[in-house]
């Protein structure tokens, strides 16, 4: 097929003075059939970076542990030429804890994304909004009042962040869901149920109060293929449409008037983003615990990358893989194996991150 | 001829009536203006006719169909709407904020094709933002910011367009600015326009068809020059005032009494007339 491949050209004489680098033009594509494409080169490069930092995290955290391996050891064994040990080693053990951490970095990433895009708050992410706090609800009942099993209480945590997001729907709706009561009541919600959470934290016993506190710190330590599957299953039904929602996503930026104007069904692309962000978010929680501020700081981060306008969806995702999976190797290297849950290192990063976010916020006048 | 036309409606917010039985017909090719009294519905009908508000009854018909039974995106190729306030996303360019016009025009595999290249293009000459193309629209002034969304309602390239008090908080010069280009679109383009104005003089001005709106009704429809009296301002906005000629252009030009000869007609509290 004849395809022309063109910068996309707007004639700017006296565009000096805050007009943006020439080179960040998106580039168009089309085709002799009459199909045309959109690519954004900036983005793209800095999905590939992120793709390449999550890979390397990846590798460098099979290679982690008591037993140490170097990166082209682990490179062999992935493709099938390790020994008995390393097989068992990486197939077993360690592969299906970095393949949770990518999984549930992403769900958190894109979740995270379709949060804010939908609160057009830069803090309207799943932890704060209360999905974390009802998840861990979920997880607690099962745990301290039911003594359930690892298997339980990850359905616990699913039931208990899905009626958390539906509750602050049904709470927030108001001839459709807005922004900014959508905020308010999922703010409502988590301080609520995180106050269920320490009434169940009371009537555990020791050694439940224990399990619920590692659970709720949020860590990827004895994950095995059990957690990856489900998790996959979710992520491959629930992020190609979030994805393909993400153009009239876009158009809702700039205000639902506008958006209907130019023939987006807004309510309808909220509530079937949200509605699939807020299970991909329980199904992450159930999977490795509410790892907090990776929902939060990976679209941001991501946007601050490809600086391009819009949800940066695919970013987000990627973003929050990379995250979660560096954060989860620098704990394991700096504190030992599995002496530190990744959700204590991406607490103590966030909430930096959430004050600098905070200040320049405020510098510029919108908070 | 009227492809949008309004048809016994009853328009609300929750509890609180706005209009009943209101029916209006935006004649083709004319440059409508919707003039009336602070919360006498004016905006309210204009949303009810860009589908952004659903009537509690009655219908509004787009080329003799219900508005709300037609796919979204059909309606977004036929009638255009700039609404009152839109946000513009955080470092978003003029070009790409334009572009956005285009959407109802696109697809998942035709995002952007030469013919939207080129009617981005000219959206921003006509309304004379080509020159601003590469700059973020926050660093923009208002009059500016008002022309860039003009030109990406226009990129949709609707024969209808509906704009919401285009020229609210502009300052006199932007409101010429705005309300010239309308009128460039209308007599150029041949597009039908609506807008809801709030200064009677310049709707006067422009406007080929007149709406006068009184608590959710119509009192008064057509040309400027055969409805603009005295007696219909009086009616309207519960002003006593002359009607003259406007020097410049002929159209009818609204001049308030003045005070002392309001307070003589009517008998006063007394510290007023003092």
């Amino acid at each position: 097929m004849h395809t022309t491949v063109e910068p996309d050209r707007t004639p700017g004489p006296g565009a000096r003075g805050g007009a943006r680098d020439a080179r960040r033009r998106p580039r168009v594509v089309r085709t002799a059939g009459g199909l045309s494409f959109r690519l954004d080169t900036r983005a793209l490069l800095a999905g590939a970076l992120l793709l390449a930092v999550a890979a390397a995290a990846a590798v460098a955290l099979i290679g982690t542990g008591d037993y140490p391996m170097t990166p082209s050891q682990v490179l062999t064994t992935l493709t099938g030429g390790g020994t008995t040990a390393q097989e068992f080693i990486v197939h077993e053990l360690r592969l299906p804890r970095v393949l949770v951490g990518l999984l549930v970095g992403a769900a958190f990433g894109i979740g995270g994304a379709v949060f804010q895009a939908v609160s057009r708050n830069p803090l309207g992410s799943p932890d704060v909004l209360g999905l974390a706090q009802g998840s861990s609800v979920g997880a607690l009942v099962v745990l301290v009042w039911f003594h359930g099993g690892t298997f339980a209480v990850a359905g616990g945590a699913v039931a208990g962040g899905v009626l958390t997001g539906l509750a602050i729907f049904l709470l927030a709706w108001k001839r459709g869901v807005h922004g900014y009561r959508f905020v308010l009541v999922g703010i409502g919600a988590a301080a609520m149920l995180y106050a269920v959470v320490l009434f169940l934290l009371t009537k555990a016993t020791l050694y439940d109060a224990a399990r619920a506190t590692t659970w709720m710190t949020g860590s990827l330590n004895g994950r095995d293929w059990s957690q990856v599957w489900p998790l996959a299953a979710v992520c491959a039904v629930l992020v190609p449409p979030v994805l393909l929602a993400a153009r009239p996503l876009r158009m809702l930026e700039m205000g639902d008037d506008a958006a209907a104007a130019l023939g987006v069904r807004t309510e309808r692309v909220r509530i079937t983003v949200l509605l699939a962000a807020v299970v991909l978010v329980a199904a992450g929680t159930a999977a490795a615990g509410p790892i907090s501020f990776v929902a939060l700081t990976a679209p941001q981060l991501a946007r601050r990358l490809t600086r391009s306008p819009g949800p940066n969806l695919l970013p987000a995702a990627l973003m929050g893989a990379a995250l979660l999976l560096a954060a989860d190797w620098a704990a394991q290297r700096i504190f030992g194996a599995d002496q530190l849950p990744v959700g204590v290192l991406t607490g103590v990063l966030g909430g930096g991150y959430l004050l600098w976010l905070l200040v320049t916020e405020r510098k510029a006048g919108r908070v | 001829m009227s492809r949008l036309t309004a048809e016994n409606l009853t328009l609300a917010y929750d509890q609180r009536t706005i209009a009943e039985n209101l029916s209006v017909a935006v004649p083709d090719h004319s440059f409508t203006v919707i003039v009336g009294p602070n919360a006498c519905g004016k905006s309210t009908l204009l949303r009810a006719l860009s589908r952004m508000l659903r009537p509690a009854a009655g219908t509004v018909l787009l080329d003799g169909q219900k508005i709300s039974a037609l796919p979204a995106k059909q309606v977004a190729r036929t009638l255009g709407l700039l609404p009152q306030s839109s946000v513009a996303p955080d470092g978003i360019t003029v070009a790409d904020l334009v572009a956005r016009g285009r959407y109802p025009h696109q697809g998942l595999l035709r995002q952007w094709s030469a013919t939207d290249e080129r009617i981005v293009q000219e959206s921003m000459a006509a309304t004379g933002v080509a020159a601003l193309a590469d700059r973020y629209v926050d660093e923009l002034s208002g009059g500016q910011r008002q022309r860039v969304w003009i030109a990406m309602a226009l990129a949709q390239q609707t024969p209808l367009l509906l704009l919401d008090e285009p020229t609210t908080f502009l300052d006199i010069q932007h409101q010429i600015e705005v309300l010239d280009l309308c009128a460039a679109l209308h007599e150029e383009q041949g597009r039908t326009l609506v807008a809801v104005l709030h200064d009677l003089n310049q709707a006067a001005r422009y406007a080929t068809h007149l709406i006068a709106l009184k608590d959710g009704a119509v009192l008064a429809e057509g040309a400027p020059c055969d409805i603009v009296t005295a007696e219909l301002v009086g009616r309207v906005f519960g002003i006593d005032c002359r009607v003259i000629d406007d020097p410049e252009t002929g159209t009818p030009l609204v001049v308030p009494a003045a005070r002392r000869a309001r307070t003589a007609a009517a008998p006063a509290p007394a510290t007023a007339a003092s």
